[in-house]
């Protein structure tokens, strides 16, 4: 190894080994401790409840519907950001990032508030039939608000990056504009698309303080995965909260692993072989 | 030159489209978080605002911020410096580990603590016989937050640091700077807009947390309610305006977050203009 001209090696690496042990690694002991005090179908029958199962199904269906309403959302807004010089684009710009500044609870009670049956929103919707709050749809409301900032962020560099003749040579040839869009744009903008998506959809599965208000939380119908794990908290039942606890780490984790390694493909394509960082 | 999506219609529906869909998606909510905390006039927000546990959450929040941003700053500052100046096995995984907080969704951030600290953890009963209580107290609401916002200075400062290179460092030992002189003069010149990036995103975080914190908080009002677990309080009350003028203060938080990061990128695109 090359000899080490900076200062502060043994100092940093010990501060950051310290921190990492002491804040990140330390606590993850706690849940082997915890998971490893029950038996298999102890721990099957508590991953397996009904009505966590009920659970799991509404929390996937509405992550599947948020994320999906975001990536059609993202791909727009970081489109226009990118393309387009319009007066607002600065302020236009900034409000994509709202969701992650504004605290969780404020976007909770807020859309609960508005899209509630007497809600400004709400009371607009009531007379076609459309509930949103204390239904599935709002809790995917609530999971697309504070997922917005994945797509556009990871798309809107991608577009800002790609140079004009792409463009130019697609619609000299004589493609049409939605032709070209597709054949020429869309194969270098996808695998962010994909990524910012696949970000969205993991953020959603986990989201907390944003659905309890909206969702109405009714036992089988409107109860996220999240909630359940707090509500086996307050019973005290540590071992079922770790069990659930367990289940959501590890798919956050296989996600996680998922778009990495979907990304490190799409960049060896790219770089020819060097992956970045 | 021509340009996919130029032609004037083609442009305008678009920029329509994205700008209604935005006022209808994030706009109308953020206007009427502070419509619902003004809709009484402005001395019910006052009276909100005097509220003896308003004000005991506010100072909570801010205590919890107090701590954790600088922890997470220095602690940042480190971990860059290490995984971008030096080359060492372990690297890789290091970086990996910091972004467990962001893999982790916050409710199993708050139980990893409370199954650690909590008074049937290892660590929380060997601490109980020391009649040291961190879970349900505001130490252990500072750790979930330290744990939650870890990753934000380091995640702004690594890529910058990485694309500087260590160059100019090299040189300034050469001529003699320690340690400390070193990192001042040199250093953080270069990674300071970076590094007020990562502050504010840290500090935004902190006082808007509620997921993990709510985990470990016992909520006992006036002593372990920060602002966003108040607003929970007071909107279960429907106490909607109370709710809505805590709300309002959390928003305008964040909307000067929003006004400083536009600030800050408006200032290092100038610089790199300038510069190129």
């Amino acid at each position: 190894m090359r000899a080490r001209v900076l200062p502060g090696f043994t100092l940093s690496l010990g501060v950051t080994l310290l921190f990492v042990s002491l804040i990140l690694l330390l606590p993850m002991t706690s849940l082997v401790g915890q998971l490893a005090g029950l038996s298999w179908s102890q721990y099957w029958a508590a991953i397996t409840d009904p009505r966590l199962l009920a659970s799991y199904r509404v929390t996937l269906l509405a992550a599947a519907t948020a994320s999906l309403f975001n990536a059609l959302f993202g791909l727009l807004l970081a489109w226009v950001l990118a393309r387009y010089a319009f007066p607002g684009k600065r302020v236009l710009d900034a409000l994509m990032d709202l969701p992650f500044a504004l605290p969780t609870a404020v976007a909770g009670i807020t859309l609960a508030t508005l899209y509630s049956r007497n809600g400004a929103i709400g009371a607009l919707l009531a007379p076609y039939g459309i509930e949103i709050a204390y239904s599935w749809l709002g809790i995917a409301l609530a999971m697309a608000f504070t997922s917005v900032p994945f797509v556009v962020r990871t798309v809107q560099p991608v577009l800002e990056d790609l140079p004009t003749r792409t463009d130019e040579a697609a619609l000299t040839l004589g493609a049409s504009n939605f032709y070209a869009f597709r054949r020429v744009i869309w194969p270098h903008i996808r695998p962010a698309v994909i990524t910012g998506t696949g970000l969205s959809f993991a953020r959603s599965l986990g989201e907390f303080g944003a659905v309890i208000f909206i969702a109405g939380n009714m036992p089988y119908e409107t109860e996220v995965v999240s909630l359940m794990l707090a509500t086996r908290l307050e019973e005290y039942d540590y071992a079922g909260a770790a069990a659930i606890a367990s289940v959501v780490m590890l798919v956050s984790l296989l996600l996680l692993l998922a778009i990495n390694l979907w990304q490190g493909r799409f960049y060896r394509r790219l770089h020819g072989g060097s992956f970045p960082g | 030159m021509r340009r996919i999506g130029d032609a004037p219609a083609t442009r305008a529906i678009l920029i329509t489209l994205a700008t209604l869909l935005t006022t209808l998606f994030l706009v109308v909510p953020l206007a009427s978080i502070f419509y619902q905390a003004f809709a009484e006039g402005l001395a019910p927000f006052w009276h909100n605002l005097s509220d003896q546990y308003t004000r005991q959450a506010i100072m909570l929040t801010l205590l919890i911020a107090l701590v954790t941003v600088p922890v997470n700053l220095v602690f940042g500052v480190f971990l860059a410096w290490l995984v971008t100046r030096f080359s060492f096995p372990g690297r890789r995984l290091l970086q990996t580990f910091i972004d467990i907080p962001f893999a982790v969704s916050p409710v199993v951030a708050g139980l990893l603590y409370l199954l650690l600290y909590g008074r049937t953890g290892w660590l929380g009963s060997l601490l109980s016989e020391a009649d040291v209580q961190l879970m349900f107290a505001w130490p252990g609401m500072v750790l979930v937050t330290i744990f939650v916002t870890c990753p934000f200075v380091a995640r702004e400062l690594i890529p910058l640091m990485q694309a500087q290179g260590s160059a100019d460092e090299e040189a300034a030992v050469t001529l003699g700077a320690g340690g400390w002189t070193l990192f001042r003069r040199v250093t953080l010149p270069k990674i300071r807009w970076a590094l007020v990036y990562g502050v504010i995103l840290t500090n935004a975080r902190a006082i808007g947390e509620y997921g993990a914190v709510a985990m470990v908080s016992g909520t006992i009002r006036g002593e372990t309610v920060t602002l966003p677990l108040q607003v929970e309080l007071l909107y279960q009350d429907y106490n909607t305006v109370g709710a809505f003028t805590s709300a309002a203060l959390l928003a305008a938080i964040a909307v000067v977050t929003l006004v400083v990061k536009g600030v800050l990128e408006w200032h290092t695109q100038r610089r790199g203009k300038r510069h190129a």
